[in-house]
């Protein structure tokens, strides 16, 4: 049998070639920021099972400039996420009517954008009330 | 005639859905507290999440089970991620780079799981 010769489109560095595509990879990177603090939790819950010297040790080391740096760039990846994230929604859940007509895309990007900002001031309102 | 072959696919859907949801709306603020204002004393005094404190949080069925559902959440939403990244990046995705992805969101989650019950 020959060998197929089909035409195959080039693919290397595609993101490269709109800032659109970049744009979207930098959002896919977001996860490697979520996955980190992920690990982060589960890190000072071992240290907070190994007990109070363990704990201790994990707690200070939060204060190192490496940790604030390190959390400096979560902290940017999950503002990106949840940026993202909302302005998606439109296309990623299903249609929702309202009277026979389409809830519009920006009422929903406002919507998750707004749910969004209430969470963030209930947490931190929960936070400095827990952890004073 | 045996059953048709049920996809597993909706599952991990949803666990990046769930995942992605619940980091968009409360993770910013989490990493700003944990991370960078409790360290700093930003608005917290120093004996802020100190063991104490923390550990006496911790032995709340409720605060168990709510760090249990942020560590399984993120964890999955982000590997799910992830692997169609890869993918998007010309690596092909063998069943097995899927199975050690989820195997190590389910891994952590079991872990903090363990975690959570051992503290007392």
């Amino acid at each position: 049998m020959t060998a197929k010769r089909t035409y195959m489109r080039p693919m290397t560095n595609w993101w490269q070639r709109l800032p659109f595509y970049k744009r979207y990879l930098w959002r896919e990177a977001t996860c490697f920021g979520v996955i980190a603090y992920a690990l982060v939790l589960l890190t000072g819950l071992w240290r907070l099972s190994q007990g109070a010297e363990a704990f201790t040790a994990w707690r200070a080391a939060l204060a190192s400039p490496l940790s604030l740096l390190i959390h400096v760039a979560i902290l940017a990846a999950f503002v990106f996420h949840s940026w993202t994230w909302f302005e998606v929604m439109p296309k990623t859940m299903p249609f929702i009517r309202v009277g026979g007509k389409r809830v519009a895309d920006d009422t929903i990007v406002r919507s998750g954008v707004t749910a969004a900002v209430v969470a963030t001031v209930v947490v931190l309102v929960l936070a400095a009330w827990g952890l004073k | 005639m045996t059953a048709p072959k049920r996809s597993n696919k909706p599952i991990f859907w949803a666990l990046f859905g769930g995942g992605g949801m619940l980091s968009a709306l409360i993770g910013p603020a989490l990493v700003l507290v944990t991370g960078l204002l409790v360290p700093l004393g930003l608005g917290f005094g120093p004996q802020s999440m100190n063991y104490e404190q923390v550990h006496a949080l911790m032995t709340s069925p409720l605060l168990k089970l709510a760090l249990v559902v942020v560590i399984s959440l993120f964890l999955f939403h982000g590997f799910h991620r992830l692997y169609h990244t890869l993918h998007d990046l010309g690596v092909h995705i063998t069943p097995g780079i899927k199975a050690l992805c989820h195997g190590l969101a389910a891994l952590g989650t079991l872990v903090a799981i363990a975690l959570v019950v051992s503290i007392h």
